[in-house]
């Protein structure tokens, strides 16, 4: 099973697709490599998001609260005491992760809206929490950090790419073995997996840390590119939002597709800005057709072309 | 262990929900070798028993051992690595993934660093597929394979894990008369093999030629237990399933005016679902005034004929009221127009009281007109009255039903259609309700269209009777005649 995934047609493309943009510092300009850098990073959140969404079949409204763990624990351990980045950096995982666990034990014992509602909420109260702990945070006005991985724009580019390419190999691998396959189950059916003695909880739960650890290394990662962390880039539930879009957008259970929707995002917004507020409404409405008219997001259209022919 | 030793032993089972005792004292064992049918109407408790065993539901009270093992209050992943495997009715395989890899899926470890599935595993899944005879479907996905195939791979995973005690629920709904006999072969072969199997299902008939043994519940409790013979010959059950010494009050057809264009005229009426075919040319007529009874068995396409006839599913053949072809009308305009439905799922609006749903369903009435026919309906329904300002979800089954089929009249329908009214009632409420059924008949006008299992309920109103086996009409007649002409159909 394993074996013949990775060298589906899928990762081949994947991988080609990955090498060519490592070339793309040759001969694009450092402010669009520094629009993709960002792009990247949300893609990682999108990817970790799809393996919740997609198939453990729970919508976590909050993406937002374990990326904002993940990078305003980062942030505040350099900004206090300047250890290693590495070390903040796992710092914030082990926060976004702890974070995860705490969130889904509760969450996962209630059903239906309700579960999306608890995550929700959780983004609320990181949120004003940073505001309200401002001494510590930065509150609104952000925190800044005094260190950063590089400030060559191009280095910071290919860590984000290798970033992304390397969670994008293993969430595929993952969502594509036979623990995907389980986890692909309980989110279906859950009876049934556990009558065949599958422990679903067990696999839920697993699937969030997962998520939560790639959601906090990627938050963590983007706060020492982009050298600040704020309420709006993190946590705000807008952020949660795009992360959802570009998951959904992307196409479900495809794991891969979350890249291609955040890149479609931040391209497609940025094409646009000439057109003030107006950038966003497009956005917004031409995502919201593709996930009308296409459920199966913009992967799903490559494969059912692909199908047709 | 000797080969005797019963695989499965459920002991004096009790499962309440709420104030409704769903099991009491069940108790049988199954050994190794043997398949026991449990049988029961719906709501007798037979599927909770199942979920009693498998740990879906926790037991309140009662032993379930496994090999000897005691399991009850375990959870299910639990239960089922003790050696409990499950056949379940309505499969939902992994859509994305081949038949093989279904397979596959039933035989992976439960581990969280399981990220390569052996080779192994690989050639038991094959191993298993060639047993249940899904060998050249093995690349096919579930989307593209027949109803008879699906059940096949539901059978596959249930013995992937080699279990000892088998839950089978309703193995043949929906199958061919072909489909039914390889899927009984199947299951033949896992007594061959000394596994201990509990075949779940609503009547003997069905089942008869493949168990060893029968026990029948009712409303929770045994009723009967023996071969299938003994079963199927025992007054309790012939009583639950037929109805008893029954007083019928029978208007015969000529009674009624419009002899030749019935008030309701179903003419070659099929309905496809998906796969199932869920109505096959049904032809039926309902006169104004009169109380037609459809009788049949859980999936035998009740529910499908009536939302055939409030417009909310797709069919072919005709629907005519008065005449009139109701084909392109809304579903809204049908129910506006006085058919309206008591609906299987009663659908109140759980967060509204009483008296608001009342006035949901007299919503284009007048506020005179309203409040007279909510008078008559506190009449006939003297428990809603007290409970004018309960919310809807707070009521018991009774009286939700009871709400549901006021709703309903609010509406002063021409047809009432009643779907399944005494589905998961005790059998006082039932008197109840049928009691307001007898007074509806003859103090008004209207025409009854009622769906039941339930025959003991059923016949004592109905001016004439259809028997519905699956999607068709089999049996049409008047009560008096039903015991003797349709009853063994119905055992």
């Amino acid at each position: 099973m394993l074996r013949r995934a990775l060298l589906s047609p899928p990762v081949l493309i994947s991988l080609i697709v990955v090498l060519a943009a490592s070339t793309l510092p040759l001969y694009v300009s450092g402010y669009v490599l520094g629009l993709l850098t960002v792009a990247y990073y949300f893609g990682v959140f999108s990817m970790a998001w799809d393996l919740l969404f997609g198939f453990a079949n729970e919508v976590n409204f909050g993406p937002s609260f374990l990326i904002g763990l993940g990078a305003y624990t980062a942030g505040i351990l350099d900004n206090l005491y300047q250890p290693p980045i590495v070390v903040c950096v796992a710092a914030g995982v082990l926060a976004a992760m702890t974070g995860g666990v705490v969130l889904a034990l509760p969450a996962l014992r209630v059903r239906g809206p309700y579960f999306g509602l608890t995550t929700l909420v959780a983004v609320l109260m990181l949120q004003n929490f940073v505001v309200v702990a401002a001494g510590l945070t930065g509150g609104e006005i952000g925190l800044t950090v005094p260190d950063v991985i590089s400030i060559d724009d191009r280095v910071n580019y290919w860590i984000a790419l290798g970033f992304m390419a390397v969670s994008g190999a293993i969430l595929y691998g993952l969502s594509r073995s036979p623990v995907g396959l389980i986890l692909q189950a309980s989110g279906q059916d859950p009876v049934q997996a556990a009558a065949l003695g599958f422990n679903v909880t067990k696999h839920k739960l697993a699937a969030f840390v997962v998520s939560a650890l790639f959601s906090g290394l990627a938050g963590a990662l983007m706060v020492f590119y982009l050298g600040a962390a704020s309420v709006g880039t993190f946590i705000d539930v807008t952020v949660g939002v795009q992360v959802i879009v570009g998951a959904v957008l992307g196409g479900r259970r495809t794991i891969l597709g979350g890249v291609l929707g955040a890149v479609f995002l931040v391209a497609f917004g940025e094409t646009l800005r000439p057109l003030g507020d107006l950038a966003t409404f497009i956005v917004s409405a031409v995502a919201l057709a593709v996930v009308l008219f296409f459920p199966g997001g913009l992967l799903g259209m490559v494969k059912g072309a692909r199908e047709a022919t | 262990m000797s080969a005797a030793a019963a695989k499965l032993e459920v002991e004096d089972l009790f499962k309440r929900f709420g104030g409704l005792t769903a099991v009491r004292g069940v108790s049988f064992s199954i050994k190794a070798g043997e398949i026991l049918g449990l049988i029961g109407p719906n709501g007798s408790g037979k599927s909770t028993v199942m979920k009693s065993i498998l740990g879906v539901e926790r037991p309140d009270g009662g032993s379930v051992r496994v090999d000897g093992i005691e399991v009850a209050g375990w959870p299910p992943h639990r239960i089922a690595r003790v050696g409990v495997g499950m056949v379940f009715q309505h499969s939902r395989p992994l859509h994305r993934q081949t038949v093989l890899e279904n397979i596959v899926f039933g035989l992976l470890p439960d581990r969280l660093l399981g990220f390569l599935p052996g080779a192994a595993v690989d050639a038991r899944a094959r191993a298993i597929a060639e047993r249940v005879g899904l060998s050249a479907v093995l690349d096919r996905r579930p989307a593209t394979l027949p109803f008879a195939d699906l059940r096949k791979i539901e059978i596959a995973k249930a013995i992937a894990r080699n279990p000892k005690v088998v839950l089978i629920d309703e193995p043949f709904a929906g199958l061919t008369a072909r489909e039914t006999a390889s899927v009984a072969m199947l299951i033949a072969e896992m007594r061959n093999d000394g596994r201990a199997v509990l075949i779940v299902d609503h009547n003997v008939k069905g089942i008869s030629a493949l168990v060893d043994r029968i026990y029948a519940m009712h409303v929770g409790e045994r009723i009967a237990e023996g071969t299938v013979q003994e079963v199927m010959e025992n007054e309790s059950v012939r009583r639950v399933y037929l109805g008893g010494a029954l007083e019928t009050a029978a208007r015969p057809e000529t009674a009624f005016r419009d002899v030749a264009t019935p008030f309701l005229d179903i003419k070659n009426l099929s309905v496809v679902y998906d796969k199932a075919q869920a109505l096959e040319n049904v032809s039926l007529h309902v006169h104004q005034g009169e109380f037609v009874a459809i009788v049949g068995l859980n999936g035998a396409g009740k529910t499908t004929l009536f939302n055939a006839v409030s417009g909310l599913v797709p069919y072919a053949g005709d629907i005519r009221r008065q005449g009139q072809s109701l084909r392109g009308r809304t579903a809204a305009m049908i129910a506006r127009e006085g058919i309206v439905q008591s609906p299987e799922g009663r659908e109140l609006f759980g967060a509204m009281t009483v008296r608001e749903n009342l006035d949901m369903g007299g919503h284009s009435l007048k506020e005179r007109d309203r409040s007279e026919r909510r008078e008559w309906l506190f009449d006939l329904f003297p428990i809603l009255m007290e409970r004018q300002t309960q919310t809807a979800a707070t009521l018991s089954g009774g009286e939700q039903q009871m709400l549901t089929i006021a709703r309903a009249l609010m509406m002063k329908p021409d047809l009432l259609i009643l779907d399944e009214p005494t589905l998961g009632l005790a059998p006082l409420i039932m008197e109840q309700i049928s009691k307001a059924l007898e007074r509806l008949r003859r103090a008004t006008e209207i025409t009854v269209l009622l769906g039941e299992q339930n025959v003991t309920f059923a016949l004592p109103h109905a001016d004439r009777v259809y028997v519905l086996e699956r999607a068709r009409i089999v049996w049409e007649g008047g009560p008096g005649r039903f015991a003797k002409e349709a009853g063994a159909r119905y055992l």
